[in-house]
């Protein structure tokens, strides 16, 4: 027992060896039968005292979802130019990276935040959370790919969600991809749909959204009335995307061959599959105004003490090697339209209409979408 | 009767370590979140009349009560044929199988789900099998999101707090009550019921305490494998903190559900304190046995056998990690270390395995220095044992969004600053698993007899001699109990990346949620080579844990 414990100790020096070093030299000695009561506030205040971070103002720290990917060298790239560590602080999903920086209003611990999209804009931007910066670069980022205006945001990506099917299973079953929503809700897709939870997922809200502008909201047939005839057609309905992906979608061992997910995800089926093929083996279902544009930003956060380099991690962002390096590695077209487009991503077709609701109608109407969805759905 | 409690009881200052640990970690924090959630003007009673008059949350504590009784019903019918089984027989492969049973519990639930499809999905090994029997209408098995999947899941996630514990408690029982009553003419369902049961009680309590909390504050099984239209209170809390942002009424049903917790817990620990009896504990090797007749040999493998159907579907994954389009192959395996693509988040999986192994021991350690200590605060606090036991189970009361963003918002600022530092982690994760320790070690210091410790304070002993010569060795077997479910709580990543402050500290689990977020059959495929990787690294360290002896005591 005693000789765990100093191991542990020890361990903690190894941890974080420039601050601890001391302390557990001094601990080892303290052994651990004499005094239990001792040993352990050792232990507390040696937790206490370790805090190896701590305020480095040559430090940029920029929060993200758990999504978010870029190349190492580009990172190690800007190091080098601003003579600063730039530390990539995935905290969970993009929700999660929001409400976190809400709660640490005034005090942040990252400088920038990666991640609002139009989904979530409004209420970032009502929070006021962003310090407001206008890069030049958004000259090369064409107007609709904008997300705010007010220019708080920085547009750095973009992409769409909407239906994938997995090839073989139609072939196999007879069937062609719909050309309407409409046709979901007929005998051919009973049961072979499966949609994620716009409670708890965004790729499950963005299609809820596109629901909305296609079947509209008022008079005669509505969004709510499509998705009461999709409950009564056994859509199945899972709680996120990876669920959804690879638990229910007929090509992960699934029974649906229709899933909700991105425009891109064939061509990311293509590059990342087990053994090199010409096609994907699932292909998009593009329906005029059943897709949604999801365009994502980034911005500085109030509070911060770097806001010179965040600054130049923007205008970084918006550079085309910055651009041309993470479509391949998040699945996400660049905004910055000099950038180019990579090889793979001719399977990741691009809806010709996406649906149309402005950033600021979703801040306004989200909760009650999600509300009487979940009435009319789950309950 | 004073002299009755174990030595260190004697020690009034044994109080201040654990309570302000849990004072430091969990009331804090917690203070700081709640208030932050409900705005400046205070704490106001709007948000929990908000929810005490919506309906829909009522019908959520509702689900959420009844859900956890059941599931806990399920885990211990499950859970304690296989306790007998580890505590009664003795048979070659016994460690390896007793750490295979507890591979559930740390698992994440996403893996689990790909498991179960793995097995029993419609290309699944189980309809293949049936297809190719029965051809292409024969029998059919199917999965579907039902209530009964819940039940199932929580008790497959649980059943190992059950088998630890009880059968811990077990096989250091002394076989002469029963062997008396067999000797009497008394039948085997008569002994179990009137003199092993009651006998067990104690052990039995304090895992269902457990099982039932962890089912009532359970997740990502609801969420994943029962399907969004069953919300627990802790969904619903996730759902209005990431999507909705309304913290306040988050905060609220937070409360609202550590209340439930508690009071349940105070009942509980009512029960427990006052079912203790002083047993006589024998090493282990005495109460097991080889197994000696043909009914006996027959009973064990059945169980065994049915345990490995119970792990089938984690069987499954490894089969579907190693397998390839062209037959079975370590590619996905290969294709973990090599980071083709240059990316900033690339960890080689040792790097991963090893973040995952020491925030693990170190949490461990941290959870059994806490929890023994307060095993003994509760001891020695008579009159009110049971409420000061269940502030200390409190941990396991409360929401697990919560407790993070309490985390991330308590500890950056002095006076404690804990930004970019793993301990932040580490901190959470002991929070979590010391009330394992306190669970496992609390029964046996109850029914510790007296008169060990007065011999040999009668021979001159100090309380600290007492404590590691008499009590160690009798405490010895809770405490493995204990670490295996500290280590096991760290491992499993309860609450995955939120306070994952540093990319270079991604955990085994964190890891996989990052394959398992984009599309294509190799991310799938490595995905479960991370999982199978979780498993090999957890499997050894129970067994590490299991083998580990202290001063050559026999018998654990």
């Amino acid at each position: 027992m005693v000789s765990i414990l100093h191991c542990r100790l020890d361990r903690v020096a190894f941890f974080c060896p420039r601050d601890t070093n001391q302390m557990s030299r001094n601990s080892s000695e303290v052994p651990f039968v004499k005094n239990q009561t001792a040993v352990f506030l050792m232990i507390v205040i040696s937790v206490l005292a370790v805090a190896c971070g701590g305020d480095n103002d040559r430090e940029l720290v920029i929060m993200t979802h758990d999504s978010f990917d870029i190349s190492e060298k580009l990172i190690a790239q800007f190091e080098a130019e601003n003579d600063v560590t730039v530390v990539l602080q995935p905290v969970g999903d993009a929700g999660a990276a929001l409400v976190r920086a809400i709660l640490e209003k005034g005090n942040p611990s990252a400088d920038l935040l990666y991640g609002i999209d139009n989904t979530s804009l409004a209420l970032a931007l009502d929070e006021g959370i962003f310090e407001e910066y206008r890069p030049s670069l958004m000259d090369q980022v064409p107007a609709r790919f904008v997300l705010d205006t007010s220019g708080h945001v920085t547009s750095i990506d973009y992409g769409f969600v909407n239906l994938n099917y997995d090839i073989a299973y139609l072939i196999e079953h007879g069937l062609t991809p719909p050309v309407t929503l409409e046709e979901l809700t007929g005998a051919d897709w009973k049961g072979r749909l499966v949609v994620e939870d716009p409670a708890s997922s965004s790729p499950g809200l963005a299609f809820l959204i596109a629901t909305v502008s296609y079947f509209g909201e008022d008079d005669g047939y509505d969004y709510l009335d499509f998705w009461r005839d999709l409950r009564a057609n056994k859509v199945l309905v899972k709680d996120g995307w990876t669920a959804a992906y690879y638990t229910a979608f007929s090509q992960y061992g699934g029974d649906r061959p229709l899933v909700v997910s991105y425009a891109t995800s064939p061509a990311a089926e293509f590059l990342y599959a087990a053994a090199p093929v010409d096609m994907p083996p699932t292909g998009n279902i593009l329906i005029d105004r059943a897709s949604f544009l999801q365009i994502e930003g980034i911005g500085v956060l109030k509070g911060t003490n770097n806001k010179e380099v965040a600054r130049k991690f923007i205008d970084f962002a918006l550079g085309t090697s910055f651009q041309e390096d993470f479509p391949e590695k998040m699945f996400v077209y660049p905004v910055n339209s000099n950038a180019r487009i990579p090889d793979s991503f001719r399977f990741a077709d691009v809806p010709s209409l996406p649906a149309d609701i402005s950033a600021a109608e979703i801040g306004e109407k989200r909760e009650q979408w999600i509300r009487d969805w979940t009435r009319v759905v789950l309950r | 009767m004073d002299q009755g409690g174990p030595a260190l009881t004697k020690n009034r200052l044994l109080v201040i370590g654990p309570l302000a640990f849990l004072s430091t970690f969990l009331l804090y924090p917690l203070g700081v979140i709640l208030v932050r959630s409900f705005g400046s003007e205070g704490v106001l009673l709007d948000p929990f009349i908000a929810v005490l008059a919506d309906s829909y949350y009522l019908g959520r504590i509702w689900f959420t009560v009844w859900q956890a009784a059941a599931s806990t019903v399920l885990t211990l019918v499950i859970g304690l044929p296989v306790a007998y089984l580890f505590a009664r027989h003795d048979f070659p492969g016994k460690t390896v199988l007793k750490a295979l049973t507890t591979l559930p519990f740390i698992m994440p639930t996403i893996v689990v789900a790909m498991g179960f499809i793995a097995l029993l999905g419609p290309e699944g090994l189980v309809n293949m099998a049936l297809s190719g029997l029965f051809g292409a209408d024969g029998p059919y098995v199917r999965v579907t999101n039902t209530l009964t999947i819940i039940f199932m899941a929580h008790a497959f996630y649980n059943y190992a707090i059950v088998v630890r514990i009880v059968s811990a408690f077990w096989s250091n029982l002394t076989p002469t009550f029963s062997e008396s009553a067999t000797m009497l003419g008394a039948g085997r369902v008569r002994v179990f019921t009137q003199i092993t049961l009651p006998l067990l009680m104690p052990s039995l309590l304090s895992s269902a305490a457990l099982v039932f909390v962890f089912s009532f504050t359970s997740f990502g099984v609801v969420l994943i494998l029962g399907g969004p239209r069953l919300a627990t209170l802790e969904v619903s809390i996730y759902e209005l903190t990431l999507r909705l942002f309304q913290l306040d009424i988050a905060g609220a049903l937070a409360v609202v559900q550590l209340a439930f917790t508690s009071a349940f817990l105070v009942v509980y620990t009512r029960l427990q304190a006052r079912g203790a009896v002083p047993i006589t504990f024998v090493p282990a090797d005495v109460g097991a046995r080889k197994t000696r007749n043909l009914r006996d040999r027959m009973v064990a493998t059945a169980i065994a056998v049915g345990l490995l159907v119970l792990l089938s579907p984690l069987l499954a994954l490894i089969e579907q990690a190693m397998s390839s389009s062209e037959g079975y192959s370590f590619a996905h395996f290969r294709g973990l270390f090599s980071n083709e693509s240059g990316s900033y988040f690339h960890l080689s999986p040792l790097m991963v395995a090893w973040n995952s192994i020491r925030f693990a021991l170190l949490s461990m350690a941290i959870a059994l220095a806490v929890g023994t200590t307060a095993s003994y605060v509760i001891v020695q606090r008579r009159a009110s044992s049971h409420v000061v036991d269940a502030l200390f189970m409190a941990p396991l009361g409360v929401s697990a969004v919560t407790l993070g963003f309490a985390f991330l918002m308590a500890f950056n600022r002095w006076p404690i600053d804990l930004r970019g530092s793993w301990l932040i982690l580490v901190i959470a994760h002991a929070l979590v698993a010391y009330p394992f320790v306190i669970r496992s070690v609390l029964p046996v210091l109850r029914g510790m007899p007296p008169h060990l410790r007065e011999s040999a304070a009668l021979l001159g002993a100090t309380p600290v001699q007492i404590f590691i010569y008499v009590e160690i060795p009798i405490l010895a077997r809770a405490l493995l109990v204990g670490a295996t479910f500290a280590f096991a709580v760290s491992m499993g990543e309860f609450g995955a990346s939120l306070l994952l402050v540093r990319p270079e500290f991604t955990t085994i689990p964190v890891a996989i949620f990052r394959l398992l977020g984009q599309p294509g059959e190799s991310n799938f495929g490595q995905a479960l080579a991370m999982s199978t990787l979780l498993m090999a690294v957890v499997t050894v360290g129970f067994v590490i844990i299991e083998r580990f002896r202290y001063r050559n005591v026999g018998g654990f």
